[in-house]
């Protein structure tokens, strides 16, 4: 039986979107030879289901939903007509227990409310505890703070963007990517103790003084490093099927973004300039050479452009901080707030009771309040501190940076297919620990 | 490994009366489930993101058997429930458990899924063995991932140990009211009111 | 990409001489600048801003509860204030049962680089109700919800407020308020029972069944209900 092989050539595109800033849905076209085709039409289209919707539920236990996240949608065929978020299935009492605790004793909490970012959020904390005490820390302090902020930001991406390749369907760049992980792991394990929940900060100052060889380890991290993100910008970027599944997806436009409260890649991507290291700079920041990339459309593909450069960026900052580590002590000289060390404080009287007072008792701030905002990876962070003079906080409250950006999903979701809403929701880099606190 | 040499385990029954070929087969059919158990990570927060660094390259899963993550619960064995578990998810937990077909295995990844954790609040389950039985827990916050692999060979061993001539099992969960061992709810908050979980706390103590 | 596009710049509403913005040292507890925005407030609304202070560099004006729509709107619209950015809707209890609670907003303008926090008092034994800036502001949806949630504080006017973090029929009570104890009010075994109880990933609300009204497969009961007009949360 002899078969003609032809050739028919499909115009697939997704292209761009429209005035409202929904996508434009393009029907498939087959051409031979310049002529119109008709493609054999899918078998067994009910037609009495047509213009029926119909009811679908993610989650909460899905691997694709980034922690435990409910989405209900309203499809017609596979496009969403409307969604409707349910959190708070993590919801596990974090700013009742704040008021229950010493400001020292919330640091672990930090870290394990957005997990990704842990020495990020130790940073933010402590940065607000200081202002609420007044405190002024040590130039060899802000170095190493803004060194654990952009690690910080590194992992988080790291992870934002494995998991974003595995939802979207590329299994190595995760592989790869945690690898890199596993590499940023080790500096924090040999600083801190812990690879996850570092607990880096302390009121006043770090957990410790970094240990030696550590800067030449995060030297070799920061010479490498950026070879793997141009294995992964190799592999994805250009990439067709990446392109085409992340193009004008969850596009908003920049009023609407800064009017839901968006933060963070997001903003940027929808070309609002805002990063709060810039604006409201902190950990003089403002002496950092580095760029904010800012997006255009909005869309996926922005943000993973973003981040992206975002990780170079840090690579940037970081090369910068390892030049100008001041020596100095780390932590400051204030034994109300500061452990003595422990040689002191089991030898001298004063030593002793300073020790005694601030574990058991835990230093006392003026009464007040304070909101000291920084740039973690999800967005503008910040922990809202209502102080009455005691050692525990009346009000421990988190701005949640996912919380606000995934509360504008329904509208990046409208008019998507469905496949198009894992990605994204992938796109906004949520984290449930932050989100629900 | 480094840790002080485990007490030897015994099995609770003393088999001695099993005709050999059925050890034999025994024998087969543990080792076969112990080395290609399928995980169902349920994982909720900084424990899932050590469970994937574990599965990821360095320290990689898939030399255990368990290559496919199965986020079905229909097609898994093990439910690694990595991460705390707040009473809002609980029914979720339940359902999922429930949804597992036997032979299935539960390992509680993380002192939030064993017992709660810090989160001793309003919020949290204080450890999921309140809602599901659990085999093995592994504690640590988060566990590293050897942790977890050494939580995952002791789950081997265990599933290594089992006879088929245990009925008791694969028996799932409703408690007998009739034995003794069954304390019905109401007592059980008569019982813990002045220890429980001090709902007459007030102060800002810990 | 489109060519010749122009990010929208922070602090753009700025006279061009302004310095870059700098990391602030040694910010005095009390008797820092107070910002601008306080004095148009004052000049507009006069009695209504019941107190401005300035603590660690942060302007706090507390204002009166029935105008603090108007405030808020005036400061989003007024082009010479433009708080565009909503940052965060929260709710302050004190340990001294006598205190107020406070009803805080955080609003940024991204124009001209400003932070200004907005209190409005809500005394006790009076009505725990505060309006919805979700009009101005929709970053206030899930803000508002979940100070719904955890503190019992309605806010007028939002669309759609019903617990957010907690499971929708939660019988504890509202977890952040002072008088409600750190491990809840139930024992621990009745807070499970009624959590699984709840189950709520298996509902759906009357809004979401009435996408599938078309279809046959909901019982007549429900359909009529729909059909009725009902709603529920969740």
């Amino acid at each position: 039986m002899a078969t003609k092989k032809r050739t028919v050539e499909v115009e697939l595109s997704t292209t761009g979107l429209d005035a409202q800033g929904r996508p434009r849905r393009t029907p498939l076209v087959a051409t031979e030879n310049g002529q119109a085709l008709a493609l054999e039409a899918p078998p067994g289209i009910e037609h009495e289901l047509e213009g029926e919707h119909m009811l679908i539920n993610i989650g909460p236990q899905h691997p694709a939903t980034h922690g435990v996240l409910r989405l209900v949608l309203e499809l017609d065929g596979e496009t969403v007509v409307r969604c409707i978020p349910h959190v708070g299935y993590l919801h596990c009492g974090f700013e009742k227990t704040g008021e229950y605790r010493q400001y020292s004793q919330i640091i672990p909490w930090t870290d394990r409310e957005d997990y990704l970012n842990a020495p990020g959020n130790n940073v933010a904390y402590a940065l607000g505890v200081e202002r609420l005490f007044g405190l002024e820390i040590t130039e060899r302090c802000k170095v190493l703070r803004v060194m654990a902020a952009e690690l910080s930001r590194i992992i988080s991406h790291l992870v934002w963007m494995g998991t974003t390749c595995i939802d979207i369907g590329a299994f190595t760049p995760f592989l790869w990517l945690f690898q890199e992980r596993e590499r940023v792991y080790l500096l924090l394990e040999s600083w801190c103790g812990a690879r996850l929940t570092t607990s880096v900060t302390r009121v006043g100052g770090m957990i410790a003084d970094i240990p030696d060889g550590w800067t030449e380890g995060l030297r070799h991290f920061v010479q490498t490093f950026p070879n793997t993100l141009d294995e992964v910008d190799a592999m994805l970027t250009r990439n067709a099927i990446w392109v085409g599944r992340t193009i004008g997806l969850g596009a908003m436009s920049p009023e609407e973004s800064v009017n839901y409260g968006l933060s963070g890649p997001l903003l940027r991507a929808a070309g609002v300039d805002y990063d709060v290291r810039k604006d409201f700079p902190y950990l003089d920041y403002e002496t950092y050479d580095f760029d904010v990339p800012v997006g255009s459309t909005g869309d996926v593909y922005d943000r993973y452009l973003i981040r992206l450069e975002e990780m170079r960026q840090s690579v940037r900052i970081l090369d910068q901080a390892l030049k100008r580590l001041p020596d100095g002590p780390v932590n400051i000289d204030d034994p109300r707030v500061i452990l003595p060390p422990k040689s002191k404080a089991t030898s001298d009287m004063e030593s002793m009771i300073h020790h005694f007072k601030v574990v058991m008792e835990g230093p006392r701030p003026p009464i007040g309040e304070v909101y000291v905002p920084v740039e973690s990876p999800k967005g503008e962070k910040g922990y809202y501190m209502v102080s009455d003079g005691t050692a525990k906080p009346v009000r421990w409250r988190i701005r949640p940076p996912s919380y606000v950006n995934l509360s504008a999903i329904p509208k990046m979701v409208e008019g998507h297919l469905l496949s198009d809403v894992i990605t994204i929701n992938a796109s906004i880099d949520i984290v449930m620990g932050e989100i629900d606190r | 490994m480094g840790l002080s040499p485990r007490p030897q385990s015994t099995p609770v029954h003393q088999g001695g009366d099993e005709p050999w070929v059925a050890t034999r087969l025994d024998f087969l059919v543990n080792w076969s489930r112990a080395n290609s158990l399928w995980p169902m990570p349920f994982g909720t927060a900084c424990c899932a993101i050590e469970y994937m660094a574990t599965a990821a390259a360095k320290f990689d899963l898939a030399r255990f058997g368990m290559e496919r993550q199965s986020f079905s619960p229909r097609q898994a064995d093990v439910l690694i429930c990595a991460g705390r578990v707040p009473f809002k998810l609980a029914p979720v937990l339940r359902r999922i458990w429930q949804q597992m077909p036997q032979p299935k295995w539960a390992i509680a990844m993380g002192a939030c899924a064993s017992t709660g954790n810090m989160f001793d609040n309003y919020a949290v389950v204080q450890g999921i063995d309140c809602i599901i039985p659990v085999d093995v827990y592994v504690p640590g916050c988060p566990p590293r991932p050897e942790g977890l692999m050494y939580g995952i060979m002791m789950l081997q061993e265990k599933v290594m140990r089992e006879r088929a001539a245990d009925v008791s099992l694969r028996n799932e969960m409703t408690p007998d009211p009739t034995s003794k061992l069954y304390i019905p709810p109401s007592l059980i908050d008569e019982i813990s009111e002045p220890f429980g979980n001090s709902v007459h706390q007030q102060r800002s103590g810990l | 990409m489109s060519d010749g596009f122009k990010p929208v710049a922070v602090g753009g509403a700025l006279p061009a001489g302004t310095a870059a913005p700098a990391t602030p040292r040694n910010v005095p507890y009390q008797g820092g600048a107070m910002s601008p925005s306080v004095e148009s407030l004052r000049a507009r609304f006069g009695p209504s801003i019941v107190r401005a202070d300035v603590v660690w560099g942060e302007t706090t004006v507390v204002v009166d509860r029935a105008r603090v729509l108007e405030v808020i709107t005036f400061l989003h619209d007024d082009p010479s204030e433009r708080y565009d950015y909503l940052s965060d809707v929260t709710a302050v209890e004190y340990r001294d049962i006598e205190r107020a609670m406070e009803v805080v907003w955080h609003l940024r303008s991204l124009p001209y680089r400003r932070f200004l926090r907005v209190k409005v008092l809500l005394e006790k034994g009076g009505p725990l109700e505060v309006p919805s800036v979700w009009g101005v502001y929709k970053s206030a949806d899930w803000l508002e919800r979940e100070c719904f949630d955890m503190f019992g504080i309605a806010f007028t006017g939002h669309p759609d407020l019903r617990r957010i973090l907690m499971w929708e029929d939660y019988k504890e009570g509202y977890p952040l308020r002072k008088d409600f104890p750190l491990r809840g009010r139930f024992s621990r075994s009745e807070q499970l029972r009624q959590a699984l109880a709840a189950n709520p990933e298996a509902r759906y609300s009357m809004e979401e069944l009435s996408i599938v009204d078309a279809f046959t497969d909901l019982p007549a009961d429900v359909r009529q209900r729909l059909a009725a007009g009902e709603t529920t949360g969740e």
